[in-house]
């Protein structure tokens, strides 16, 4: 039981990260209608900002985070304005593609900056780790998580309470009927990838501080997709609960299916086989909109 | 001069060659291939190979994407298949190459049958997004089942044969590769003069116009990805005969992405494009390479820089087709082609 719950929590831990990740990529989703590939090269981008201010500039954490958000809100506004806008409303697949392209170029950008080696951040977080009765979780992984927590929590309280945060809700609603009602949609998408990329970049420093920097930081952004599925492509209530149950079923499926397979890193893929099942079943996801095609 | 293409029957608007002018290109076309390996270098013989291959495979992934509609992010792995199929076959019951390379092509048809059962219910990003599914779940399989496909290791596979005959060179190679690649592209370029080929365009243009008009979606769909898948498996087999080794690393997601951009770069739904865009996405990475090495004369440490600046010319050829000339490499030539009928007036 014990070993259950430590397990679980961990899932829970991860699972946290996960729903960060996953809500940037469905802000973009759900006011602009483009699926993001490039979702994990922005966390990389925006965990090399963050470090470059700790390692290099030896600035405070807290000073190197903002800076790091303000970087990749830069990035996000310049990647929507220049190449997002003019592929407005065409084909899935060159939407697809683009942000693959993006992906590629930032990867590249990336190497030539800060090299191609590994990197750690300094330490930073007292190293105690927290127990929570039987449960002990090391310190590199609690405050990560509890920061992805804040986050979730702040971007939550945008939406629901902010002027800039009705309009996006509005706009992802129905977009003729906002624009109709004097909402400035360009300016709605700049900030919702301007929104996405911050969240990214937070993203990107919490995965960064618990695992370590590379330009391969980016494959991570891979992971998201079974929960962006399982949550629903355009539902952040979704996200936070499918990031929850992507966590618990992964490491779930390391604890007690890895002895059965050894060395097989069933934790890895076990995710995929479960968006395969739920493509099947429920292809929109728990919370998503069900897409109906009207003549 | 031609001052327009007028076609006065069905006959004449079905014609593969429009003018008998593209028939004679078509013919020297062919010669060149043909006198290619007597004249060219080892190394561009390898080129060649790899071209030929990517052909195959990006011409199967141009007719389920660029011709069908459907985004397949996991084509990478449908070639795996077809290329662990051949090795096995090969090397577990001895089966020669003629045998062996279409035993890859069946396996990896079966594959994309399965993968694309689930595209009547899902489409658009939801497809994209199954396919890569696939793609993940077929890579760990490959590194995974270890009794058959020799895990990261891989299998190691004997040259094709015929006759006495060995293809153990690239120059050798290069008539199998060269011979299946034109017979592939002489296949897919008719497809489209046929019923089944016909009803891919209509459920492309548009899925529920084309059910109204009596096209089976679901047949169609699964006969795209397994018509798709099948051309796939062949440049799998023809890649065991060409590297002699099949591991799994040969097969990730990257290379799928690198067939998008073959058809991407090329011209969606077009067969001269498809090809366009394979001896570019393959070529310009080598002349990356070979501007690189020139500048270690300036600047020891610049081969560190080749992997970064592959990267980034690789996305930026992406982004810059995508937003700048989506038709592809095609639409060039044709505008190309256009000014020469039309001259000395302007278009």
């Amino acid at each position: 039981m014990d070993e259950f719950l430590q397990i679980a929590v961990s899932g829970v831990v991860t699972g946290g990260i996960y729903a960060l990740i996953a809500i940037g990529f469905v802000i973009v989703y759900k006011a602009t209608g483009v699926i993001n590939f490039a979702t994990g090269e922005l966390m990389m981008l925006g965990a090399f900002f963050a470090w470059t201010a700790m390692a290099v500039a030896k600035l405070p954490f807290a000073v190197a985070l903002l800076l790091a958000a303000l970087g990749a809100a830069g990035v996000g506004a310049l990647v929507e304005r220049v190449v997002l806008r003019p592929m407005l409303g065409q084909r899935p697949i060159s939407i697809i593609m683009v942000t693959i392209g993006l992906s590629a170029v930032f990867k590249g950008i990336a190497q030539v900056v800060w090299g191609g080696e590994y990197r750690s951040f300094p330490a930073i977080f007292p190293r105690k780790p927290i127990e929570l009765g039987p449960v002990i979780l090391p310190s590199r992984q609690a405050w990560p998580f509890l920061i992805a927590l804040a986050a979730i929590v702040l971007l939550a309280a945008l939406f629901r309470f902010t002027r800039t945060g009705t309009a996006m809700r509005a706009t992802a609603n129905d977009q003729a009927t906002a624009f109709g009602m004097g909402i400035d949609i360009r300016r709605v998408f700049s900030f919702s990838w301007v929104l996405a990329a911050v969240t990214a970049a937070l993203a990107g420093v919490v995965v960064g501080v618990i695992g370590g920097i590379s330009p391969q930081l980016g494959a991570v952004g891979l992971r998201i997709f079974p929960v962006v599925i399982l949550g629903g492509l355009d539902s952040i209530g979704g996200a936070l609960v499918g990031g929850v149950v992507m966590g618990v079923l992964e490491n779930l499926a390391g604890g007690y299916l890895d002895p059965l397979f050894p060395g097989a890193g069933i934790k890895e893929v076990a995710p995929f086989f479960a968006l395969v099942l739920i493509l099947m079943v429920r292809p929109w996801g728990l919370f998503g909109t069900r897409e109906i095609e009207r003549l | 001069m031609i001052i327009g293409n007028f076609k006065v029957s069905y006959a004449d608007d079905e014609a593969l060659f429009r003018t008998p002018a593209s028939r004679a290109w078509l013919w020297v076309l062919l010669g060149a291939v043909v006198l290619f390996p007597f004249l060219a270098s080892d190394y561009l013989l390898y080129l060649a190979n790899l071209v030929g291959i990517f052909t195959i495979a990006a011409l199967g992934l141009n007719i389920l994407t660029g011709f069908t509609g459907q985004i397949s992010l996991g084509h990478a792995a449908f070639v795996g298949v077809g290329a662990y199929a051949t090795a096995i076959v090969a090397t577990r019951l001895g089966l020669p190459f003629w045998l062996a390379v279409p035993v890859g092509g069946l396996a990896s048809c079966l594959a994309g049958a399965l993968v694309g059962t689930p595209s009547l219910r899902i489409k658009g990003l939801y497809l994209a997004i199954a396919t890569l599914a696939a793609q993940v779940i077929l890579e760990w399989v490959f590194n995974n089942w270890t009794g058959m496909t020799g895990g990261i290791r891989g299998l190691n596979v004997a040259p094709a044969g015929l006759w006495g005959f060995e293809f153990d060179t690239d120059r050798r190679v290069y008539f199998l590769v060269a011979g299946l690649a034109a017979l592939h592209t002489w296949a897919a370029a008719n497809l489209f003069r046929t019923r089944v080929g016909r009803a891919f365009i209509a459920v492309r243009d548009r899925d529920i116009s084309a059910e109204l008009m009596g096209i089976d979606l679901f047949r169609t769909k699964i006969s795209a990805f397994m018509i798709s898948s099948y051309y796939a498996g062949i440049a799998g087999g023809l890649w065991v005969y060409f590297a002699k080794v099949v591991t799994p690393e040969s097969f990730p997601l990257s290379l799928s992405i690198q067939f998008l951009a073959m058809i991407i770069v090329g011209g969606l739904g077009s067969i001269k494009g498809t090809i366009f865009g394979a001896v570019f996405v393959t070529l310009v990475p080598e002349g990356l390479r070979a501007v690189v090495q020139g500048a270690t004369a300036y600047s020891p440490d610049a081969m560190s820089w080749l992997a970064p600046m592959k990267d980034i010319v690789f996305g930026g050829m992406i982004v810059g087709f995508l937003v700048f000339e989506p038709h592809g490499l095609a639409e060039i030539w044709n505008r190309v082609r256009r000014f020469f009928w039309l001259w000395p007036f302007p278009k």
